[in-house]
Order: C-alpha cells, then sequence, then structure tokens
C-alpha cells in the first residue's frame, strides 16, 4: 500500500477495450455485475459462461490471465467467511468426507464464492483498462453530481501525497527508535494520525486558496467533453448483453 | 470488511443502493452548507486523510494488528454530513478502483458503513458532549463511546439488511451474536483509537474539531493586566442564560438516557426470558420428537439448543442497547435540527481565519496534482 498505489490496478496498452470511452465501459462492468447477482445458483454452468466471457474480454484488452488472478486475492478475507456457510446454515445435511454440511450453506458459499469471484474480475478488468483520470471523467458523464466528482479526483490526485506524508512520519517516528510494539504504542500512532488530519485539512485549505487565485469559483472546466458513438455503446454493451442471454436461459432452464 | 457481490439479493442491494444515493445526496447538499465553495478540496482531502489512515497499522498483540475505519472518526473531525460524502467517497474509489467491495454492493456498503456509523457516532457524540460537562476530557470520553457504538450498529445495520436480502438463510439471531459480537471487540479498538487521534486534533487545533464547535471558551482581552470579556458582538456569545438552561437539560437528558438504557439492557434482557421459554419448550418438545426417532443425534442438538438460548438473550439485551442509542441519537438529531434552525449563524465556521498562512505553499500543490494524474 501506499504511493502507488493507485496505478498499480491500470496497465497501459492500446486495445480496443481500453480505447472504449469510459463511461460506456462502467456502465457495461455495472449491467454486467447485476445480471450476474440476479442469476439463480442453481444454473451453475451459467457461470462457467460468465467466465468465458470475462476471459474473451481480457483476451481482447490483453490484459495477462496471472495478472487478473493475482488481483482476485482482494477476496480472500470473504473467501474464509464463505468456507463457514455450509456449516452455519440451517436445513437439510448431507455428510461430505465424514463432515455435517448444510446443504442450503453449500449452495450458499457456492453462490457468494461464484458471484463475488465474478464482480471482482469484471471491476479488475475495468481497472485495468481505464486511467484514473478517464474514470472520474466516465463518472461525471454518468450524471454523477459534479460536487461528487471533484471530491472523488481530489481524494485521488491527494491520496499519495497524504500517503506519503504518513510514510514521512513512520520514517521520522522509526529512526527516533519508535517501534510500535502492542497496544501500549497507540497513543504516539494516534498522535501521528491526528497530526496526519490537521496536515491534510490545511493543505485543503491552502489548495483551495490556491485554486481561488487561480479563477476557481466552484466548479471545474470540463476541457475534453466526451462522447460515444452508437457504435461503441453497442461494442461495450456487448458484455452485458451476453450475460443476459445466459441469465434467461439460466432462468428457463 | 467489504460487502462483496452475491452476499445480497439483486433487488435488496438496489433498494440499498437508492438509500445510498439519497444520502449522499443529503450529504452533499449539507456539505455544500458546512463547507461553501471550499467543499470539493477540503472533502477530498479529508476523503484522502481517510484512505490513507485505513492504512495505518496499529498493532494489537501477538504480530496480529488492526486499523481505524474512520466513519466516526470522520463525523467528529468534519460534522455529519461532510464525514457521510467522504466516506462514501472512499468506498466508491475502493469498489471502482481496487475491486474491493462488490460494485452492486456498493449501495449496501455505503448505506452501512458509511452512513449508518457516521450518523450513530455523531448522534451519540453530540448527546454526550451536551451531557457531559464542557471539558476537553468529556470531548475525548463521548469520542470514544461514540466510535464504540457505531461499530457494532454498523454491524447491527448489515444484519439487518442481510435478514432482509441475504442469499443464505443462516439464523439471524447466529449472525447478529456473531456480528455484534466481533464488531464489539472491533469496536473497542476503533474506539480507543478515535479517542487518542481526537485527543490529538483538539490539543492542537480545538477549532478544526467539528464536533466539538462552540465549546471554546469565549475571547478575553488583557487590558491593563485584567481579563476582560471582549465586546458583544465581536465574539460568538455564549453568555451564562443559555449555559445555564442547557445544565437544566442536561440533567432531564441523563437521566432519560441512563433510564432507557437500564429498561433496554437489563429489562429485555429478562422480558426475552418469556418468548424464550416458549421457543425453548418448542425446542424441547422437537428435540424430544428427534430423539425417539434417532437417539445419537441428542447431545449435539440440545448443546446447540442451550447455545442458542443464550446466545439470543445476549443479544437481544444488545440489540435493545443499540437500539436505544440509535433511538436517542435519532430524537436528538431532530431536535438538535430545529433547535439548530431556530438560532442559525450563531456559531461562525471555524477555519475561515486560518487559511491566510499557507497560502504562499500554494503553489506546489497544483503540480503535485498535475503529477500524481
Amino acid at each position: 500500500m501506499g504511493a502507488g498505489h493507485a496505478h498499480r490496478l491500470y496497465r497501459p496498452g492500446h486495445s480496443p477495450v481500453h480505447a472504449l470511452p469510459p463511461h460506456t465501459k462502467l456502465a457495461a462492468v455495472l449491467a454486467f455485475v447485476l445480471v450476474v447477482v440476479s442469476t439463480p445458483r442453481e444454473a451453475m454452468w451459467a457461470f462457467g459462461l460468465y467466465a468465458l466471457l470475462l476471459a474473451a474480454v481480457a483476451y481482447a484488452a490483453r490484459v495477462p490471465a496471472g495478472s487478473v488472478l493475482k488481483r482476485l486475492l482482494v477476496e480472500v478475507p470473504f473467501v474464509a467467511f464463505a468456507v463457514l456457510m455450509p456449516f452455519v446454515a440451517q436445513g437439510e445435511r448431507v455428510d461430505v468426507l465424514g463432515l455435517s454440511l448444510s446443504v442450503n450453506g453449500l449452495w450458499g458459499a457456492w453462490n457468494v464464492l461464484a458471484k463475488g469471484t465474478l464482480g471482482v474480475a469484471a471491476s479488475v478488468l475495468l481497472a485495468s483498462t481505464t486511467e484514473l483520470r478517464e474514470l472520474l471523467l466516465g463518472l461525471q458523464r454518468l450524471r454523477l453530481p459534479p460536487l461528487l466528482v471533484q471530491i472523488a479526483s481530489f481524494m485521488i490526485r491527494y491520496g499519495d501525497v497524504i500517503a506519503d506524508e504518513m510514510r514521512r512520519m513512520r520514517i521520522a517516528r522509526e529512526s527516533r527508535g519508535f517501534e510500535a510494539r502492542g497496544v501500549r504504542s497507540w497513543g504516539v500512532l494516534a498522535k501521528s494520525a491526528g497530526a496526519l488530519f490537521i496536515r491534510s485539512y490545511e493543505r485543503g485549505e491552502r489548495v483551495h486558496l490556491a485554486m481561488v487565485s487561480r479563477g476557481y469559483t466552484g466548479s471545474m472546466p470540463v476541457i475534453d467533453e466526451m462522447t460515444a458513438s452508437r457504435a461503441q455503446w453497442s461494442y461495450a454493451f456487448a458484455l452485458p448483453a451476453a450475460a443476459l442471454v445466459v441469465c434467461l436461459l439460466g432462468w428457463t432452464l | 470488511m467489504h460487502v462483496p457481490d452475491g452476499f445480497i439479493n439483486a433487488p435488496v442491494s438496489v433498494a440499498a443502493g437508492v438509500v445510498a444515493a439519497a444520502a449522499v445526496a443529503v450529504g452533499l447538499r449539507g456539505a455544500r452548507h458546512e463547507l461553501e465553495e471550499r467543499a470539493a478540496p477540503l472533502a477530498g482531502l479529508v476523503a484522502a486523510f481517510i484512505f490513507a489512515v485505513q492504512m495505518l497499522n496499529f498493532p494489537v498483540a501477538a504480530g496480529t494488528s488492526g486499523h481505524l475505519l474512520g466513519g466516526a472518526l470522520a463525523a467528529i473531525l468534519v460534522g455529519p454530513f461532510t464525514g457521510v460524502l467522504c466516506v462514501s467517497v472512499v468506498l466508491l474509489m475502493q469498489g471502482i478502483l481496487f475491486a474491493d467491495g462488490g460494485l452492486t454492493a456498493l449501495g449496501v456498503n455505503i448505506t452501512v458503513m458509511a452512513v449508518v456509523t457516521t450518523v450513530v457516532a455523531y448522534a451519540v457524540f453530540r448527546s454526550l458532549v451536551k451531557l457531559l460537562p464542557r471539558k476537553r476530557r468529556s470531548i475525548t470520553v463521548s469520542a470514544f463511546l461514540a466510535a464504540l457504538i457505531s461499530v457494532p450498529a454498523a454491524a447491527a445495520a448489515f444484519t439487518l439488511v442481510y435478514a432482509i436480502g441475504g442469499t443464505t438463510d443462516v439464523p439471524i439471531g447466529r449472525v447478529l451474536t456473531a456480528m455484534v459480537g466481533v464488531h464489539v471487540l472491533i469496536g473497542i479498538g476503533e474506539a480507543a483509537i478515535t479517542a487518542l487521534t481526537v485527543g490529538a486534533v483538539i490539543a492542537v487545533r480545538p477549532d478544526l474539531v467539528y464536533g466539538a464547535r462552540g465549546l471554546t471558551a469565549p475571547l478575553k482581552l488583557r487590558v491593563n493586566g485584567e481579563l476582560v470579556d471582549t465586546p458583544a458582538g465581536a465574539a460568538p456569545a455564549t453568555g451564562p442564560a443559555p449555559a445555564a438552561a442547557a445544565r437544566s437539560h442536561r440533567k432531564v437528558w441523563l437521566a432519560g438516557l441512563a433510564t432507557s438504557l437500564v429498561l433496554a439492557g437489563v429489562v429485555s434482557f429478562y422480558a426475552s426470558a418469556s418468548p424464550d421459554g416458549l421457543e425453548k419448550v418448542a425446542a424441547d418438545k422437537g428435540i424430544d420428537a428427534e430423539v425417539e426417532d434417532h437417539a445419537a443425534a441428542d447431545s449435539p442438538l440440545a448443546d446447540y439448543g442451550v447455545e442458542g438460548l443464550g446466545d439470543a438473550r445476549m443479544s437481544g439485551g444488545l440489540a435493545g442497547v443499540i437500539g436505544v442509542g440509535v433511538t436517542v441519537v435519532a430524537g436528538t438529531g431532530v431536535f438538535w435540527a430545529v433547535r439548530r434552525r431556530r438560532t442559525p449563524d450563531a456559531q461562525a465556521g471555524p477555519g475561515s481565519a486560518q487559511a491566510g498562512p499557507g497560502s504562499a505553499q500554494a503553489g506546489p500543490g497544483s503540480p503535485q496534482a498535475g503529477k500524481s494524474v
């Protein structure tokens, strides 16, 4: 974590997926995840097809499978939770290798694992193929309130600055012989957090004044107006449309 | 922990998304009111701070460590509206950029982690600040309790969402017990760190602690070696009359809060014995019936039953306390909002006077902004 964290997910490239306007990609990923979540869990083959669809997108985006799989590690804490489900859920029980497991819990674990993994994979693909600034512009195009997008963009821009400041504080602590050990060092760490807040807040005030002195009146000028042609929309929506077909098949079959 | 996709079913996820959008809209309005046109840079930097402080590891023991969740801290330091907004933005960015928390679960995540935590923490904090004597220490104590209650309250809110739209039928009582139990522990750590951090800020820049506004002593002038009150109108007046009124209110509130907490925590503990008794009878009968069928299954089942009952009682009491907390908080919030509206602009915003000294350094800010894109 720390500096560079914000850039690590993005993989620069010139694939057709990279070239799509960001708001079409955002909308497509959201639609895809919604379709996945509303698929019945009994249709196991549908989730295999979804995975194939995502693999096709990754291939088109020239994102290597290894990097996607590595980033799937985000969901590890929650895999642990899913593993617990068959043990605590109610209902009919089945014996597997001498363990009494709940059938319903097994379905629940499968449901969470499959849908969660597909959701993470879709988000990882989006983040890998879209630049940060483009993502923010895409959010603005999707009619998120401009103030919210501004706050998000300030957070992204200064996230590294603040994280660096925190790292400098850590280096300063450690060079003075401090070692965080147990609860007794919380006071020192909390004082650092307090100082970090004051520095962040004061930096915010300075940034605001700097912007006001350069003519800021509460809204950011839009320099590059983004538009998406119908072809680009339909290209982006090929993924959720295909997923929708699979989902409908899953409900009917 | 962020809720992933597939944990909550689609309709409830969408409904939570609508709730979250409404909360963010309210937060935007409120933040614009609180910060005016400074909202974007200040809220953005505070969001960056929360994002960074979540990476600060606090060692617990034996190699384990925890980190701050930041909801209560944000509410106390920058106010409820800006706090909701900042934590929501952090969650949004984590969802989109780091695939941390599902996109469809974003509404649930924002509702539980940004809205419930922040609002409960702020309500508890404000009511305690009003009840306790006006001292710096009581700010720290209030911050501790606010953070302590806000974390299990968020866990209880999550359980509620899970009860409505969960995809697995794990018994809700057990989910509640597990979630609240674990989060009480997490809440203790969160509370200690939040209180220490607020204490550190208030020692240096008390004007930056939003939740402690209006607690600063009135400005005094030293004239010929004597402290004299500043002329009326020059400083925000905190005369003796409102203070006395506040004190008399304070007693009533204190008594009311104590009574309802006792009622909720202790009485509901016993009151719940009656339905539990019914359940116990039913369970006994059920177990008996099963015992007759296959005798081997009786001991683990019986164990489960007893365990489940004890947990249900405990969780009932806990839920009662949290319920009262939430209710008091909501009531206080309404009361406070009404009262604030009646005396508008009594307190000027903090920090507006401090903006000056750093302006010379503002230049480097912009190149940095360019760099990190």
